[in-house]
């Protein structure tokens, strides 16, 4: 019962909010509202909208596999010498310096095995990501995501309701400042990861890039903050998803929500 | 929570419960892939080494400048110490040293035998420059020895040439080298090392040493350079680790 998908042709119009209109209205009554959720109003059953891009999911996706591979091999890679800072030299501070992490989560068996699982998906984690970001530039979709300073206020406001201070749900558009925050925080880390990357991977051919993140140790360290900084966007991430919102995972896999909060579509 | 505050039809809680399970297949697919630091396997493993082998040529031919140098330091900047290895169970010494000879062969119009006074008669560059290991870990020292392709004007290798090996007397420890890096102006046959003759330990009496590879390519305890026009292989670089290790 899928509308179909919206043509590439309109990606400059899929920001708009699309609402569909259930031909076949479910008979389950009118969803309760428990007193400390925002009111939602609106009919019984909560309108089908159009959410998200295929291009938006299917990188989405890809990410989380290849991020998964990337992080579990460079694990590996950081078993072979797990501390940073030239020899000789004092070491950076690290609070996984001399780690061994369990063997389920190291992939490659050993150095040159997850060297080249490393290097292999490196491809697929830049060709996804800039397939992503050439969608957010030519769809317009990026005004909706990018945290500006005017969302600074929207973000003290969104705060304030997380904490309990503020009673109404700030009014918001298809992501809440804190979600654009999140969002924007998260791009610019997935470039920075790449980035370190190429730093770290020729660090002669890439002096200029070496040089700019404070040297090629200074490189590996910051390749390697940006993981724990990714982990621990991801676990909040899927807890939100989990506990605020289930239906965005329905979104994020079909392209269409049905769920509380239709209007920031 | 209650459940009809977030899923308000029936259908839509099937679909999430479906998106749900499908999410839960795919994390479980990705740690049965990450589980016991798997390699790949026979099925992934080939895969892997080819597009090691794509990265290679990306390595050499996209992002290698034969003309870039690396970044000298100052002597005084070295660090303590810079870790060795080899590969044979004692370490390989020479039993009579002076007897020793490098030997350039293969595709070459002027094979050469080149002992240590030979070879410390010939141009010679030196540089305080940073060492790169594959492990992750990096340090400062001192080189000094002749030019890569000092050794090159002299042999006259022929129009085929396109690679060379280079052999060590640690076991079967060797490497093969495209032409364009071993033609690198920082590419070196070294015998001294921080202002010293270089030590058993670092490779005496000569080793190849080069600022733009990885350690793991330059080859100590040297014996020979032959000149291929196939690609030769290497101690580690057979097992899978990247050939080029350019950097």
């Amino acid at each position: 019962m899928h509308p179909p998908g919206i043509p590439l042709s309109s990606l400059r119009r899929s920001n708009t909010l699309t609402i569909v209109t259930d031909p076949t209205p479910s008979a389950a009554p009118a969803p309760t509202v428990s007193p400390e959720a925002p009111a939602v109003p609106g009919p019984p059953a909560p309108p089908l909208v159009r959410r998200h891009h295929w291009i938006v999911r299917l990188t989405h996706w890809a990410t989380v596999v290849v991020l998964a591979g990337m992080i579990t091999s460079g694990l590996q890679i950081y078993e072979a010498y797990s501390r940073f800072g030239n020899r000789g030299a004092p070491s950076f501070p690290n609070a996984f310096e001399g780690a061994h992490f369990p063997s389920t989560v190291r992939l490659g068996h050993w150095l040159a095995g997850a060297l080249n699982w490393h290097f292999a998906l490196m491809w697929p984690l830049i060709t996804f990501g800039l397939l992503y970001a050439t969608y957010l530039v030519a769809s317009g979709e990026w005004r909706s995501l990018l945290f500006r300073p005017s969302d600074v206020p929207g973000a003290i406001d969104m705060t304030k309701y997380y904490l309990r201070l503020r009673k109404e749900h700030p009014v918001q558009g298809k992501h809440n400042p804190l979600q654009k925050l999140a969002y924007t925080t998260v791009v610019v880390l997935g470039g920075l990861a790449v980035l370190t990357g190429l730093a770290i991977y020729k660090p002669l051919q890439f002096s200029w890039l070496t040089a700019a993140f404070g040297g090629f140790q200074a490189a590996r360290y910051w390749h390697f903050w940006i993981v724990w900084i990714f982990v621990g966007f991801s676990i909040v991430h899927v807890l939100l998803v989990f506990v605020v919102d289930p239906a965005s995972l329905r979104a994020m896999i079909t392209g269409w929500y049905r769920g509380r909060f239709p209007s920031h579509g | 929570m209650a459940r009809s505050d977030q899923t308000p039809s029936r259908g839509a809680a099937e679909v999430d419960r479906r998106g749900f399970l499908k999410l839960a297949a795919g994390a479980g697919t990705a740690s049965l892939v990450a589980a016991c630091g798997w390699d790949g396997g026979d099925l992934v493993r080939p895969r892997l080494l080819s597009i090691s082998r794509l990265n290679d040529w990306v390595g050499e031919k996209v992002l290698y400048s034969p003309t870039r140098l690396a970044r000298t330091y100052d002597p005084s900047e070295r660090s303590r110490s810079l870790p060795s290895y080899f590969i044979s169970r004692d370490m390989p010494t020479l039993r009579d040293p002076s007897a020793w000879r490098l030997s350039v062969d293969g595709l070459v119009e002027r094979p050469l035998s080149l002992s240590l006074d030979d070879l410390r008669r010939l141009p010679s560059t030196s540089y305080t420059v940073k060492h790169h290991c594959v492990e992750g870990w990096s340090a400062i020292a001192s080189w000094a020895g002749v030019p890569v392709s000092a050794i090159v004007e002299r042999c006259h290798p022929k129009s085929t040439a396109r690679y060379i090996m280079f052999r060590s007397f640690d076991s079967d420890y060797s490497n093969g080298w495209d032409m364009a890096s071993a033609m690198h102006p920082q590419s070196i046959l070294a015998h001294s090392m921080n202002d010293q003759p270089l030590g058993p330990d670092h490779g005496a009496p000569l080793r190849l040493y080069s600022p733009t590879k990885l350690g793991y390519k330059l080859t100590k305890y040297l014996v020979s350079m032959t000149f291929t026009d196939t690609r030769p292989g290497g101690y580690w670089e057979d097992q899978g680790y990247p050939w080029f290790g350019g950097i």
